[in-house]
């Protein structure tokens, strides 16, 4: 048995969150005080995701680096894999909001775009 | 000299949509003037998520929202100029400005709109004693060398204040292969939105210490370390509590600033709480068509809430200039902010002029759990509205309907007060 202490983002109140695992299965959820507190640490100790975003290096632009995010979510054990995907990584100027910087990054399946419009010198 | 309808200072979020609504409000003559390369303000440096979720419905990263507003300025063919640093309004609208090409000119404007934003605050650098080494930065300033600049202010990082930059900071210098040691907070609450800390700290593994401050700075040439000390309820630091840490950074995030140096010199009336102008329903300063709004009239959490004030900035902008609005204003009701409320905005309203529904933001004092929000019309209370948690760091607002207050022909106050519950 494991028991996991959270707190729960879904409103301001942040209520500290007790969660209890057995042979992988949510068998209670203690001290949320609404049903949103109950789904947000059972996704979070099941399959807790989030959005990476970072920067890369641009070559010819008005800009010298162009921001990036993971198209959707990723598994939050992914993030740092997401990170060093975009390590080293070079792209020449014009580039777009929504270019695909790296495809399937870290084999999650989701692309990593561009979030910004960089044009070129 | 040459004049517009319409002369919008800055052209970040709030300038932005100050000017896409004037616009389609049916007001031509526009002008929006932004110091920077280019437009977006502080959300091109912005690139994290979370923006957008109100305003698109959709989760956005900075650069996204504000590349969305941008299309708006440039398809409704709105003038702007970049590069472009104003260096005074007077109280009649004539502006000066300067850039590269044009040197010194001056404008005159029928409307001024002030969102010029805010900076940061670096009172907390001032207060800390020690030498003054390289390795100190603003946790904003540190965002634009990451993202923008491509430079790595350092590896080992302390982090003073938990406001959201510093938050948002603490996740990206790890994202770059920095070690955030630690992030002291002197107040017993942070001043950040929650899901920051759990997002940016908690994910990371990264402390956050409450009621912590710097005690001292280590360093002659280059910061070599810090120590951190717990303080009691008055924020003195407690002998006996200090800790050190080797760090080659200190990113400093603990406030911001409206930057109203153009206000004052045009002599807008300010609220020592807020920092910012003081403005009644239609967004308006003491200065008949000088409005203000974002971060400029108070700092907000939520770039949708500055685009939804900014928004009503211009239309009321537009309103004047067509000559929609009264000019000589009837009756006023005061909005009256105590107990917990610290300020609201707008502080004045004149039923007459205000739109069908008014959203009043406010920010409460301290952290006040199980309590009422509620709305008195002189001595009779309109509504409470129970909140489980109010905080400093998360912008709170009521809704205020035109007929209601016209309902009460002798309203002279309005009171917004925390009760217990």
């Amino acid at each position: 048995m494991e028991k996991r202490e959270l707190i729960c983002i879904g409103c301001p109140l942040g209520c500290p969150v007790t969660v209890t695992i057995e042979e992988g299965q949510v068998v209670k959820v203690e001290g949320n005080t609404c049903k949103r507190g109950d789904d947000y640490a059972r996704k979070e100790v099941t399959n807790p995701t989030r959005i990476v975003t970072s920067t890369v290096t641009v070559e010819g632009g008005k800009d010298v680096t162009v921001s990036v995010k993971t198209q959707s979510d990723v598994p939050k054990g992914k993030i740092f894999e997401c990170v060093k995907a975009l390590k080293g990584i070079v792209v020449k100027a014009p580039v777009h909001i929504g270019d695909v910087i790296v495809a399937n990054a870290a084999d999650t399946g989701v692309d990593i775009v561009a979030t910004s419009n960089v044009d070129e010198k | 000299m040459k004049a517009y309808d319409i002369v919008i200072i800055g052209g970040g979020p709030a300038g932005l949509a100050a000017a896409v609504s004037a616009k389609e409000k049916g007001v031509d003559s526009i002008l929006i003037l932004e110091r920077d390369k280019e437009l977006g303000g502080i959300l091109n440096q912005c690139i994290h998520n979370g923006f957008g979720l109100h305003t698109f419905k959709e989760e956005l990263t900075g650069p996204e929202y504000a590349a969305r507003f941008i299309k708006q300025v440039l398809d409704l063919g709105i003038e702007y100029k970049l590069h472009t640093m104003v260096m005074d309004i007077s109280h009649d609208k004539v502006v000066t400005a300067m850039n590269r090409e044009e040197g010194m000119f001056t404008i005159q404007a029928k409307t001024v709109i002030l969102a010029m934003g805010c900076r940061e605050r670096s009172r907390g650098a001032l207060n800390i004693p020690g030498y003054r080494p390289a390795g100190i930065y603003s946790a904003g300033t540190a965002q634009r060398l990451v993202n923008r600049e491509g430079f790595m202010p350092g590896r080992e990082v302390v982090i003073l204040g938990s406001g959201d930059i510093g938050l948002i900071m603490a996740r990206r210098m790890t994202f770059e292969g920095a070690k955030v040691k630690v992030v002291a907070e002197l107040m017993p609450y942070s001043g950040g939105l929650k899901r920051n800390i759990v997002q940016c700290l908690d994910d990371y593994g990264i402390p956050l210490k409450l009621s912590h401050t710097v005690v001292e700075i280590r360093g002659k040439e280059r910061l070599t370390g810090i120590t951190i000390a717990e303080v009691d309820s008055k924020g003195k630091p407690i002998p006996g509590t200090e800790e050190d840490y080797d760090c080659d950074t200190l990113l400093l995030s603990v406030g911001l600033i409206p930057e109203n140096e153009l206000s004052r010199g045009a002599g807008v009336e300010m609220s020592p709480i807020t920092s910012g102008p003081l403005v009644n329903e239609s967004l308006e300063t003491n200065i008949e068509g000088v409005f203000a709004c974002g971060n400029v009239l108070h700092v907000h959490d939520l770039v949708d809430f500055v685009s939804e004030e900014a928004g009503a900035a211009g239309r009321n902008a537009a309103a004047f200039v067509m000559g929609e609005r009264r000019t000589s204003q009837g009756r006023e009701i005061k909005l009256n902010p105590i107990e917990g409320v610290r300020y609201t905005v707008p502080s004045v309203i004149h039923p007459d002029q205000m739109d069908d529904k008014l959203t009043v933001r406010f920010r409460v004092g301290n952290v006040y759990k199980n309590c009422y929000i509620s709305v008195y019309f002189d001595d009779e209370r309109i509504s409470r509205r129970k909140r489980p948690v109010v905080a400093p760091g998360e912008m709170e607002e009521i809704k205020l309907e035109r007929e209601k207050l016209l309902s009460y022909p002798d309203l002279k106050t309005i009171t917004v007060k925390i009760e217990e519950a």
